[in-house]
């Protein structure tokens, strides 16, 4: 992983004029399809058009804090509790630090 | 229409700027491949089909995406319930694609799909135009099993016993019959053997229509005929039923009568058993069996049990290179055909095209499925499940996922029956919005 995703970083230095390119690569990144499972329910971007809470620019240390919170059941929920417990400790971090960069 | 292939664009800028993109991109396909308006076409604008484009548009800025859907406007299957109870108006759940082409650039052509051309890569439409594509999603749905009985047709369901499977003229009709039902009169509802699309849908239907019959024709009865043993979230469903509407629904499995094998459209009656049973309704609603919708079947996309087989990592079909199938058609593995498991599919599809084109391996999956189901207005419970891929096929993760509590307060109930139509607000919206 750490490989492929090197290479677009490398080949927009060489190739200057060509950044949107490599930036595009970027964006289908596992991030940001975790993120985007989120979407579905808490609106494109974490922002909300319903009565789903937004989630979008939470600072990520809160986010992975609520996430955790589901997930071992301290924090009461209707569905999050059931989602957040099919996340790594690490995909709850990228989740989280994709989020925090949403406004 | 004119025809931007990338051949063309080769030929157009000549041999010896290709040659040097092409040697460029031996050090990093990433970079170069944008250049060329990468072509990727779209069949079916349902909530797959829908997510897959603007995604597509999200993940990859440099795609031209095209979307090939008949309809003008397209009802979502999910919220037609509510419709039938009385709980929202058609117009509600309607999706039109405005935003798709304005917001995100998406071409929109409102045409059917009738065949695909593997060797040349390209899309004939109805009208006789064909549509080229280096990567080309099928999202097409459903279509109906008409064999599912004998009796049954597809002029029985437009006529004496709608499915109301596909949102639309269908959804009007069942409940125009509903309404004309006199108080005391029985609905029935046949439900499928799985798999099939929306595996709650006939029992929130059955929970819809006693909501509106508790209101209006209190004598009547919902009778729901199953041709399985157990069914989606039957737990909660049944006490659920008690609570809010005493004995109004009753459940038949298979097992006690409930294998629907005949109907007479004329009488208004369904028969199981080889004919022991009986049923007559004054609204018969038969939902039937399905499979892929018609293109994936013509196309040579689906295998001997109806479904698309793919690559579950990637959505790439088994038999045809460069197509992607998704939504209700494909064989997701642990997956329900949900409108939430297409959205999330869409998203998936997306991603794994864009890194293929620019030469990235695949992105590990992450899919999720919600699907909320109304009792009542006032009472909503969910099953949820997050997927992995592993060893082949899509997997729930273990210990995520499952129904909503059985012993929840009222107050919960009415939290996720809030939550529904927030879900469909949300869904709608990052999907066609």
């Amino acid at each position: 992983m750490t490989f492929t995703r090197r290479i677009p970083v490398m080949a927009a230095i060489v190739f200057g004029g060509m950044f949107i390119s490599s930036q595009a690569a970027a964006e289908a990144s596992r991030s940001a399809v975790l993120a985007s499972t989120c979407f579905a329910c808490h609106g494109t971007d974490g922002k909300s058009p319903g009565s789903i809470p937004s989630i979008a620019g939470y600072p990520a240390e809160i986010m992975e804090m609520q996430l955790r919170t589901f997930r071992d059941g301290t924090r009461a929920s209707t569905v999050m509790d059931r989602h957040a417990r099919g996340y790594t400790d690490e995909e709850i971090r990228m989740i989280s630090a994709y989020l925090s960069k949403l406004n | 229409m004119t025809q931007f292939t990338r051949r063309k664009f080769i030929q157009l800028v000549g041999a010896g700027s290709a040659t040097a993109a092409l040697s460029a991109c031996s050090t990093s396909p990433s970079v170069h491949t944008g250049r060329y308006g990468r072509k990727v076409v779209i069949i079916g604008g349902g909530p797959g089909g829908a997510t897959a484009a603007k995604y597509l548009k999200r993940f990859g800025h440099d795609i031209d995406v095209t979307l090939i859907e008949p309809k003008a406007t397209y009802h979502t299957c999910f919220g037609s319930n509510w419709v039938l109870g009385g709980l929202a108006q058609m117009s509600d759940i309607a999706q039109t694609y405005g935003a798709l082409q304005d917001r995100y650039g998406i071409r929109v052509i409102a045409d059917t799909a009738t065949g695909i051309d593997t060797t040349n890569n390209t899309v004939t439409l109805a009208s006789g135009e064909t549509v080229s594509f280096e990567k080309l999603v099928v999202s097409p749905g459903i279509s109906m099993r008409w064999d599912s009985a004998e009796g049954y047709s597809a002029e029985v369901a437009e006529t004496r016993m709608p499915h109301a499977w596909q949102a639309g003229p269908q959804t009007k009709l069942l409940r125009r019959q509903l309404e004309a039902m006199p108080n005391g009169g029985t609905f029935i509802i046949v439900a499928p053997g799985n798999p099939f699309r929306c595996p709650p849908g006939p029992y929130e239907r059955a929970s819809m229509a006693a909501h509106y019959f508790k209101r209006f024709k209190p004598r009547s009865k919902v009778l729901i005929l199953d041709n399985k043993e157990a069914f989606s979230k039957q737990g909660l469903f049944m006490a659920g039923w008690k609570e809010l509407y005493g004995d109004m629904i009753e459940w038949v499995p298979s097992s006690e009568g409930g294998q629907v094998e005949r109907v007479d459209a004329q009488k208004m009656t369904v028969y199981s058993d080889g004919g022991f049973n009986e049923f007559k309704g004054d609204v018969i609603n038969f939902i039937p069996r399905q499979q892929a919708g018609a293109i994936a079947r013509y196309t040579g996309l689906t295998n001997d049990t109806g479904w698309c087989p793919v690559n579950q990592q990637t959505f790439a079909s088994s038999t045809h290179e460069h197509v992607y199938v998704i939504g209700d058609a494909s064989i997701a593995g642990a997956m329900p055909k949900s409108g939430h498991s297409a959205n999330t599919q869409g998203k998936l599809v997306a991603a794994a095209i864009v890194r293929a084109l620019d030469g990235d391996d695949p992105v590990a999956p992450s899919l999720t499925n919600t699907c909320y189901s109304l009792l009542a207005p006032d009472y909503g419970i969910t099953v949820a499940a997050v997927y992995r891929f592993s060893d082949g096929s899509i997997k729930g993760v273990q210990g995520a996922g499952g129904v909503s509590p059985a012993d929840a307060s009222r107050e919960f109930r009415t939290q996720e029956a809030n939550y529904a139509r927030g879900w469909y607000a949300a869904i709608t919206s990052d999907s066609w919005g």
